[in-house]
């Protein structure tokens, strides 16, 4: 058999599945989008442009779409100043490296279901730890709508800064250290050397987690759907959603579709400027 | 030196700070439930197992435990088997197009789950597969493959040619060196792109929260969304549960440190 006749059967089951199981639903799913489609009450008919026009004007739409963005850029400031924060200083580590990366790595590992139920107790009114350590106000931290989304953006840091720390950590091991020590021979240390070898060196990798993350942030859906619902009024619900609660709970198909390809447009413009980055970074290198 | 062991603590003990509402989920988990609410002492006065027999004996825990288990086990297995044979077909053959390919497999693990849900449901329904573990394992399955796929090519370009080109002269076909040169040399590889898989399907909610019914097929995380109170929210229940559902990947962190840092480096740095 000739190489590339092998190269596409070894291929072919992968294929076969990311056909039917990727490729084809995500096709299919900008179809669905253009119709009214509630089989309870067996409607399927062409419904063309109708639900983008309806959600130029949708309120709701607008509203989730601020909270996503919102979410999106304070999640992923966050994670990034933080996950840095703590790269720099795991680096210095010695002993216990192995603990300390597997402490580090534990709140990113965790089903983000369990991180909604650790959250969902810890901000409990009169039985979360929180309000205990301020001293016993009672705070209702899940149900204030102008601290519900703070909340909620504070758990997703707490899950995914490990993993902005893990590659920027990754990055700082390969820094030789003669770097610096040529850096305090010239009077740079401190503040300087960071800003003239450390922020340099890590700052492509940063982005590039940076991007990772926007794309993470924008299809996030389990930790504010079961840590807050969405609630209270909305405050915290975001496209994802919205599209879910259309699609499975008022049972609107092609509506629901309509927001899902809303946030697949979203994610995918990231991607193509992730894309680039990724062509541009392999051109210099 | 004294200095760099103080150093050395005072990080562990940050992150060990860092890790508390987990602790914390863990010590909720085995205290009793008159001292969960209103929560008047950090520590509680005795330490009990009582959440953990009832999760254990009177809730759908353990048939959850089991479908997440069966589930996310066969699609890894799905997903690597189906992913070292493409992998490797990208890395080494010279097939048309590949670069495209490629460039598709990182567009593919970009996609929104809440983009492909409505469809894929009612694909699963047409084919009577709601409510079972085969919608799931095939849903996590084509998931993770896009990552798996590009994770051991990469993985597999990095062995030395030269080891295919003895086999090829000691007389071993293409199938031959798959087999006993390039598969034993890629299972670190294969190892990592196995558990980024097992925990992307152990914790994925959003597929098994839409295609599943009942307990036949209900995974870990939709028990634990959907833990039932009669009267009022059991706390410590979902506590000792949350514990549980944690297990695995406490495990992967602890004892798979290795190949868990080295898929998520390369599957990130993309290099």
């Amino acid at each position: 058999m000739s190489d590339r006749r092998l190269g596409w059967l070894l291929l072919a089951p992968a294929l076969a599945l990311l056909g039917g199981l990727t490729v084809y639903p995500a096709i299919w799913v900008i179809w669905l989008s253009l119709q009214y489609r509630i089989p309870v009450f067996s409607i399927s008919r062409w419904a063309g442009l109708a639900h983008y026009a309806f959600l130029a004007v949708d309120a709701r739409f607008w509203s989730a779409a601020g909270v996503t963005a919102v979410f999106t850029v304070a999640s992923v400031a966050l994670e990034c100043g933080l996950g840095l924060g703590m790269a720099l200083g795991l680096r210095g580590q010695r002993h216990g490296r192995r603990a300390a990366v597997a402490l580090l790595l534990l709140s990113w590992a965790l089903p983000s279901v369990v991180t909604a139920k650790m959250f969902e107790w810890l901000y409990h009114p009169a039985g979360g730890l929180v309000n205990f350590l301020l001293g016993g106000r009672p705070v209702n931290w899940l149900g204030d709508p102008a601290l519900a989304l703070p909340s909620l953006i504070a758990a997703d840091v707490w899950r995914t800064a490990p993993f902005v720390a893990l590659l920027c950590y990754a990055r700082l091991l390969t820094i030789p250290a003669e770097l610096y020590e040529a850096a305090e021979v010239d009077g740079a240390a401190g503040v300087q050397a960071f800003a003239r070898i450390t922020w340099p060196l890590v700052r492509p990798i940063l982005l590039v987690t940076l991007l990772f993350r926007t794309l993470d942030a924008l299809r996030a859906f389990d930790l504010m759907f079961v840590l807050t619902g969405g609630g209270p009024a909305g405050t915290t619900e975001t496209l994802t959603v919205y599209a879910y609660r259309a699609l499975f709970q008022t049972l609107q198909v092609g509506f629901g579709s309509a927001i899902g390809v809303v946030v697949f447009a979203l994610v995918m413009v990231v991607a193509v400027g992730y894309l680039r980055l990724i062509g541009r970074q392999e051109a210099s290198a | 030196m004294r200095a760099g062991r103080l150093r050395d603590a005072l990080v562990l003990a940050a992150l060990v700070l860092y890790a508390m509402p987990f602790f914390w989920q863990a010590l909720t988990s085995v205290r009793p439930d008159a001292e969960l609410l209103p929560l008047s002492h950090l520590l509680p006065s005795r330490l009990t197992l009582a959440h953990y027999d009832v999760v254990l004996r009177q809730s759908l825990m353990p048939r959850a435990l089991l479908n997440s288990l069966g589930i996310a086990l066969s699609s890894t297995l799905l997903a690597v088997g189906f992913g070292a044979l493409a992998g490797y077909a990208l890395a080494r053959l010279p097939v048309p197009g590949r670069g495209v390919l490629l460039l598709g497999m990182i567009a593919a693990t970009a996609f929104p789950q809440i983009a492909t849900v409505s469809p894929l449901y009612l694909l699963m329904r047409a084919l009577g597969l709601r409510d079972t573990w085969l919608a799931l394992i095939l849903a996590n399955a084509s998931f993770a493959l896009p990552l798996v796929i590009w994770l051991l090519a990469g993985f597999i370009r990095e062995i030395p040619h030269a080891l295919e080109e003895a086999a090829a002269v000691d007389g071993a076909g293409r199938l031959a060196a798959l087999r006993f040169v390039v598969l034993p040399l890629v299972a670190p590889g294969m190892a990592s792109a196995a558990l980024l898989a097992f925990l992307f399907s152990w914790n994925e909610f959003l597929f098994a929260y839409s295609f599943t019914a009942t307990e036949a097929s209900r995974t870990v995380p939709v028990a634990l969304a959907l833990f039932p109170g009669v009267f009022e929210v059991p706390w410590g229940d979902i506590a000792a549960a949350s514990l549980l559902a944690s297990l695995p990947p406490i495990l992967i962190v602890v004892a798979f440190q290795r190949y868990l840092v080295r898929g998520l480096l390369a599957g990130a740095l993309r290099e």
